[in-house]
C-alpha cells in the first residue's frame, strides 16, 4: 500500500495549493456565504479548476481523463480542505462522475463524461433519507412501469442537490428498507417533472437539498447499473467520496494544526510564549502523533480505492473514522488554545470547526465506520 | 551476478548449513543472554550460538582484529536482511556488542579496543547499561553516583537503578560524575566497572507483573582503574547520547528475535465473548474495534515511515511518535482484552487458568512498564514538542 505521493501527485498538490491560495482563500468562503450566494460556489474559480484540469483526474484516458486515480484527487482534496474550497468537484466529478464510470453503459458515459470534463454539467448524488447516513435503509421507490420507472419518495441532505444538472438516484426497486438487496441507481435529468427541490444552508455554508420525487417518470435507459443489485456499485462510489472527504480532512486538520502551532509561539501570557507551558505542549505533541497517523490511514484509504473491495472498505472506513475523529480533536484544541477570540467568528478556526462537523458527518460519521471496520473484522455483527 | 550477490549466495548456503530448523521458528524458550552466565535451553541454541561465534558474526561489521567478521556496511546489511528472510533467532542478546561496541570503537583507546571488544564477539561478557538513578530518571543528566579519582583509580560510591540484567552481567558501563561542580552535563564520564568487583550488591527489584527484570545496583566505594574511563574525563554526556543513537538499532534488532507473536486483540476477544452474550459485551467489542483501528494506523504509519525514508524524505517527526504511540496503544489494548476475559483474566497463578490465560495477565501489567521504561510517555512529549514542534523552552 503505497503511502507516498508520486513525483506526479506531489506537483498536482503543489499547483493546487498555490492555485488556492491565489484565487480561492478562506476570505472566498466568507464571501459566498455573507452574500448568501445562490450557487454556493464561485463559477469563475470553478472554470479555473476545470482549466487545470481537476474535472479530469480520476478518469480514464479513454473516456477523456487523466487517469492520475484517487491519490491524484486526494492531492487534489487535501489543499482544497486547506482553504475550504467550496467547488461542485465532490459531488459532480467523484459522485457522479464514479457512478458513470463504475456503472454507466458507453452510451451513458458518452453522454455525460464529456461534459462532466469540461465543467458543462453538474452532478449530485442523492442517497440518504433519514438522521444519519444508512444507504441500506434506502426505502425511495422506484416502481417498473411500461416505459420505464416511476419514482416517489424524498431525499435528504444531498449535496450539489440544488443546483446539479442531473441526479444520480439510489432507489429501491425490490425487497425492504433495511436490505442490502433490491437497490438500484437511476440518472435523473434535474428537470424533470415531480423533482422538487429546496436548498437548506448548513453549517458549511455549502449546498445541501432536501430533494422529493413525486411520480417522477424516467425511461428505461435511466437505469445505472444492474437493477436490483445496486448496492456494490453504490458502495464502491460512496468509498471513492468518503477517501477524497477524508483527503479533505486531513488538509483541514493540518491547517488547523499549523495555525494553532504558530498561534502558541506568538501569544504572550504572562511575559513568556503560551507555547513554553508544558500543558499545552503535551497536548499539541498527543495532536502531531494522532495527525500523522491519521494521515497514513488517509493515504492508504487513497490508494485502496482501487484493491478488492473487501480491502478497500476497511482502509476507507479507518481513514474516515480516524480522520473524522482527529479532525474533532484539533479542532476543539485550535478553538481552546485560541482563547477568547477562538470563539470568535472573525477568527477563521471555526469556519474549519464547521465544514468539519460536515464533513465527518457526511457518507458516515466516525460511529458508522467503526460499525463498518468492526463487522469487516468479526468483531461485530451488522445491524443496528 | 555482483560480488555482493555472490556474497548473499554464500550467506543463505551457510545459514541453510548451520542454522537449525528450531531456530528458525518462534519458540516458547528464553532469548540467550550472552556473557559468561549464558543459558542454553536447547542444544540447538547452543549450536546456533557457537556456529555464529566462530564464524565471527556476532559482531559482523567489526574489524577481525578484534573478533569481528570485517564485513563492509552493503554486506552487514545483506546478512541481516538474510537472516530476517529465514526467520533465524538472534543467536544472542548483547547490550555490549549493540550499544557500547560501536562507542569504544569511536572513543575507546587501542587498549580499551583490545581488551573489551574481543570477549564481546565472543560471547564470554555480558554487559548492563548505569543510567538511571534513584533520582535521576528522565532528568538522566541530574545523576550523582560519583567517582573520585584516588591516584590510577576512581572510587565510586552511590546507587544505580532499572539495570536491566544487572543480576547475570559481567560489566556494567556506567554514566558517573567525576565533578560535582561543574553545570549537570559536564561533569558526566563513562566508566567501565567488573561486576565482581568488591562493594558492589545487586537487588533484582520485583515487578508489579511479577518479572524482575530490573535491578538496582548499589556501589560502596568500589575502585575501578582509571583506565576504564571512556572518552575525555566530564565528556561521558556527549558519548552516552552517541551511545543511545546505537539503542534505536538495537531495539529494531530486538524486533527480530522471533519470538511468538503476542496474543492478538482481535481472535482473543473473538474468543472470550463466543460464549454468548453478557451485558456490556457489546460495549468490549466496541473498544475492541477502537483498538484495532488503532492499531492498524500504527502499523500504516510505521510502513509509510519505511516508504519516506526509501523515497529520501524526512521521517525525524515519525521516528519521535513510534515510541509513545505503541506504548500507549498498548496499554489501552491490554486493558480491553482483560475486561473481556472477565474474571478469567484475574488469575495470578496455578492450574484454574490456561498458560495464555495467565500469560495475558502479564502481559497487562507489563504494559504499564513499556510506557516508563526507556523514556517515558511525557518525555517522549516533552521531545516532540520541543524537537519536531519547535515549541519554546521554560
Amino acid at each position: 500500500m503505497n503511502m507516498v505521493f508520486s513525483e506526479e501527485q506531489r506537483l498536482l498538490a503543489d499547483t493546487a495549493r498555490d492555485f488556492l491560495d491565489a484565487h480561492c482563500p478562506v476570505a472566498a468562503l466568507r464571501r459566498l456565504r455573507d452574500g448568501r450566494d445562490a450557487l454556493g460556489y464561485d463559477p469563475e474559480v470553478w472554470r479555473q479548476m476545470v482549466d487545470l484540469g481537476w474535472t479530469a483526474i480520476p478518469f480514464p484516458e479513454a473516456l477523456g481523463g487523466l487517469d492520475f486515480g484517487y491519490s491524484g484527487m486526494g492531492a487534489v482534496f487535501e489543499q482544497m480542505g486547506r482553504t475550504l474550497a467550496a467547488s461542485p468537484l465532490f459531488a459532480t466529478v467523484v459522485l457522479g462522475g464514479s457512478a458513470l464510470s463504475l456503472g454507466g453503459t458507453p452510451e451513458q458515459q458518452a453522454a455525460h463524461i464529456g461534459p462532466i470534463i469540461a465543467g458543462d454539467r453538474r452532478f449530485a448524488l442523492a442517497v440518504d433519507e433519514g438522521r444519519r447516513h444508512d444507504p441500506a435503509a434506502i426505502a425511495l421507490a422506484a416502481r417498473r412501469t411500461e416505459a420505464g420507472y416511476t419514482l416517489d419518495g424524498e431525499k435528504v441532505f444531498v449535496l450539489d442537490g440544488h443546483v446539479a444538472d442531473w441526479l444520480v438516484v439510489a432507489a429501491r426497486t425490490a425487497g425492504r428498507a433495511g436490505e442490502q438487496a433490491g437497490l438500484s441507481l437511476f440518472l435523473v435529468d434535474a428537470k424533470t417533472p415531480g423533482v422538487e427541490r429546496q436548498r437548506n444552508r448548513v453549517l458549511d455554508s455549502r449546498n445541501a437539498a432536501r430533494v422529493r420525487f413525486n411520480g417522477v417518470r424516467v425511461d428505461a435507459a435511466a437505469l445505472l447499473g444492474q437493477a436490483d443489485a445496486g448496492w456494490a456499485l453504490l458502495d464502491e462510489i460512496l468509498d471513492r467520496g468518503r477517501a477524497c472527504l477524508a483527503a479533505e480532512m486531513l488538509g483541514m486538520g493540518q491547517w488547523l494544526f499549523d495555525t494553532t502551532m504558530h498561534y502558541l509561539k506568538e501569544r504572550i501570557q504572562f511575559d513568556v510564549p503560551i507555547g513554553s507551558f508544558q500543558a499545552l505542549q503535551h497536548r499539541a505533541a498527543w495532536l502531531y502523533a494522532e495527525l500523522e497517523l491519521a494521515r497514513s490511514t488517509v493515504m492508504a484509504g487513497l490508494a485502496a480505492i482501487n484493491a478488492d473491495a473487501g480491502e478497500r472498505r476497511q482502509l476507507v472506513s479507518l481513514a474516515k473514522a480516524k480522520m473524522g475523529a482527529v479532525l474533532e480533536r484539533i479542532s476543539g484544541e485550535a478553538v481552546q488554545m485560541h482563547g477568547g477570540i477562538g470563539v470568535t467568528d472573525e477568527l477563521d478556526v471555526g469556519l474549519y470547526l464547521k465544514r468539519g462537523r460536515v464533513a465527518r458527518h457526511v457518507f458516515g460519521d466516525n460511529d458508522f465506520h467503526a460499525q463498518r471496520y468492526g463487522e469487516g473484522i468479526g468483531l461485530l455483527e451488522a445491524g443496528v | 551476478m555482483d560480488d555482493l550477490d555472490a556474497f548473499r549466495q554464500e550467506v543463505r548456503q551457510w545459514l541453510d548449513a548451520h542454522c537449525p530448523a528450531a531456530m528458525r521458528v518462534p519458540g516458547p524458550e528464553e532469548v540467550v543472554m550472552g556473557g559468561s552466565q549464558a543459558v542454553f535451553a536447547t542444544v540447538e541454541q547452543q549450536h546456533w550460538f557457537e556456529r555464529m561465534r566462530d564464524k565471527g558474526w556476532f559482531a559482523p561489521g567489526w574489524p577481525t582484529q578484534y573478533g569481528g567478521g570485517g564485513l563492509d556496511a552493503q554486506r552487514v546489511r545483506v546478512l541481516e536482511d538474510e537472516m530476517r528472510r529465514m526467520k533465524c533467532r538472534v543467536p544472542q542478546v548483547n547490550i555490549g556488542i549493540w550499544m557500547l561496541g560501536p562507542v569504544l570503537l569511536e572513543f575507546g583507546t587501542e587498549a580499551q579496543k583490545q581488551r573489551f571488544l574481543p570477549p564481546m564477539t565472543r560471547g564470554e561478557q555480558g554487559w548492563c547499561q548505569g543510567f538511571s538513578e534513584p533520582n535521576a530518571g528522565s532528568d538522566l543528566a541530574s545523576l550523582k553516583m560519583a567517582a573520585r579519582a584516588d591516584g590510577d583509580h576512581y572510587v565510586v560510591s552511590g546507587a544505580k537503578i532499572w539495570t536491566s540484567g544487572a543480576d547475570k552481567a559481567d560489566w556494567m558501563y556506567a554514566l558517573v560524575r567525576t565533578d560535582a561542580a561543574a553545570p549537570k552535563h559536564l561533569g558526566i564520564s563513562l566508566l567501565l566497572i567488573d561486576m565482581k568487583s568488591p562493594g558492589i550488591t545487586v537487588r533484582p527489584i520485583e515487578l508489579i507483573s511479577g518479572a524482575s527484570k530490573f535491578c538496582q545496583v548499589f556501589f560502596d566505594d568500589v575502585r575501578v582503574p582509571a583506565e576504564n574511563l571512556v572518552g575525555p574525563v566530564n565528556g561521558g554526556w556527549a558519548v552516552a547520547k552517541r551511545l543511545l543513537q546505537h539503542e534505536r538499532e538495537a531495539m529494531s534488532k530486538m524486533g527480530d528475535l522471533n519470538l511468538p507473536t503476542q496474543c492478538e486483540l482481535v481472535p482473543t476477544v473473538r474468543r472470550f465473548l463466543a460464549d454468548g452474550a453478557a451485558p456490556g459485551d457489546r460495549a468490549i467489542r466496541q473498544r475492541a474495534v477502537a483498538c484495532a483501528m488503532d492499531e492498524h494506523a500504527y502499523h500504516l504509519t510505521v510502513a509509510r515511515m519505511g516508504q519516506q525514508a526509501k523515497a529520501r524524505m524526512d521521517v525525524a517527526g515519525l521516528m519521535a511518535i513510534v515510541k509513545l504511540v505503541h506504548t500507549e496503544q498498548d496499554k489501552r489494548k491490554s486493558a480491553v482484552l482483560i475486561d473481556a476475559m472477565g474474571n478469567r483474566g484475574l488469575g495470578w497463578e496455578g492450574e484454574e487458568f490456561t498458560e495464555d490465560e495467565l500469560a495475558t495477565v502479564r502481559q497487562w501489567l507489563l504494559s504499564y512498564t513499556l510506557t516508563i521504561a526507556g523514556g517515558s510517555s511525557e518525555v517522549q512529549l516533552n521531545i516532540i514538542a520541543k524537537r519536531v514542534l519547535g515549541l519554546p523552552g521554560n
